[in-house]
């Protein structure tokens, strides 16, 4: 893996050439399910709809777990993973708030409050200095 | 001879959209954000542009990732409100001008633009929600729209400096059109947020007041700003700002600044807003 000079922003994957070749079936699976029989169809057998792409075991797990970060790390992209929230009628908000690791009410509490400072946040080392 | 006159810039967020399609305007929520732009709908109601260049960009709705263009600019008849995942937004279909589109994509071709012509693409809340921000619900939209796409998805985007120059060639590319057209160019996206990863909700009022301020003022210094100062200090999302450069490009050095507005938060996102006039 090449160093970007972004990969020190803490909590942030940027979907770039690495990611996106990584990612490309999971996204386009994603992608699918703009289309309302794709939707019915993958509610109606979560994982038979997945075996149609040629995803990773790891991609198809992690969308079954619905685990929104690590489909991430494994090349989505928020834009695409976005559209299995809105089949399962989950807000950006809601997810926003599951990635971050605490609950809505919560996350909509810091928002409302002028959402998260970037003090700390910049880089991995000003945040381990915590 | 068509001539720009204006540049609008505004923030897209899709929960703006969903409450003005849903009647909830008015709720405290978001009834704030919503009275800021009464002032922007008076002014664009009287500036009655007869054409408006948008700057947006598409989120996965239009173009997937077998296809990624860097800047696309729409030339058929008119676009189609895309399904996003729960249906269309039910606003009016999106009447475009492919005489001055076909012009301005030919000429920004030959001063080295190599523009993606687009002659289907339904059109997702990056380019609908400023029309409803700025014009709220009419029957139709009251002028025609030129959909011109950037990527910001696929990372890299196109860099701060190449919209902005974006911006001047597509002035020229007007300017030549041999009709009279009064054209606004509308800038979209931003301000900061971060809707993915353990950083999400990032928001940094200071960035966005001082992106403001040298957008106006300075233009040519914040086209210099590199993406990673983008997505650091604004969010992995922040750097749809690149494409305010482009509607800054489009005007003269100096402007007019007609109107700001700035609100935290529309769902995850910081709110921005500028009217920009060139001097008449």
């Amino acid at each position: 893996m090449t160093e970007k000079p972004y990969h020190d922003i803490p909590g942030t994957i940027l979907f770039d050439a690495e990611q996106s070749r990584l990612g490309y079936h999971l996204n386009m699976f994603c992608m699918s399910l703009m289309k309302a029989d794709n939707r019915e169809a993958f509610k109606a057998n979560e994982r038979a709809y997945l075996d149609r792409f040629p995803m990773t075991e790891a991609q198809k797990q992690s969308v079954l777990d619905r685990d929104w970060n690590r489909m991430l790390q494994l090349g989505g992209n928020i834009y695409f993973t976005s559209k299995i929230a809105a089949t399962d009628g989950l807000s950006f908000q809601q997810i926003a708030a599951m990635m971050s690791g605490v609950t809505q009410a919560e996350y909509a509490e810091m928002m409302l409050k002028g959402g998260r400072s970037v003090e700390g946040n910049r880089s991995k080392k000003e945040k381990n200095r915590g | 001879m068509a001539k720009i006159t204006a540049g609008v810039s505004t923030s897209h967020v899709p929960a703006i959209g969903a409450a003005v399609d849903n009647g909830r305007t008015g709720e405290p929520y978001w009834q704030p954000l919503f009275a800021g732009f009464e002032r922007s709908k008076q002014w664009i109601a009287e500036e009655k542009p007869d054409v408006i260049i948008l700057v947006y960009n598409d989120h996965a709705s239009a173009f997937s990732l077998e296809l990624i263009p860097t800047f696309a600019i729409g030339c058929a008849d008119e676009f189609a409100p895309a399904d996003e995942g729960w249906g269309p937004r039910p606003v009016p279909v999106v009447k475009g001008h492919p005489a001055l589109a076909w012009h301005i994509a030919e000429n920004l071709i030959l001063d080295e633009f190599d523009m993606t012509i687009v002659n289907k693409m339904d059109v997702d809340h990056g380019l609908t929600v400023p029309l409803s921000l700025m014009f709220g619900q009419p029957e139709a939209w009251p002028c025609k729209v030129i959909p011109l796409a950037v990527n910001v998805v696929q990372y890299p985007p196109p860099t701060g400096n190449r919209c902005f120059n974006l911006g001047k060639a597509i002035r020229r590319a007007v300017e030549s059109f041999p009709e009279d057209l009064k054209v606004v160019v509308f800038g979209t996206g931003g301000m900061s947020h971060q809707l993915q990863g353990p950083r999400a909700g990032l928001i940094n009022k200071e960035f966005d007041k001082a992106f403001l301020d040298t957008l106006v003022s300075d233009p040519a210094t914040q086209a210099k700003v590199p993406h990673v100062d983008y997505v650091r200090e604004a969010g992995s999302e922040g750097i749809e700002l690149v494409m305010w450069l482009v509607m800054r490009g489009a005007l003269d050095d100096k402007v007019n600044e007609v109107y700001r507005f700035y609100h935290v938060p529309a769902s995850n996102t910081a709110v921005g807003h500028l009217i920009l006039e060139n001097p008449r």
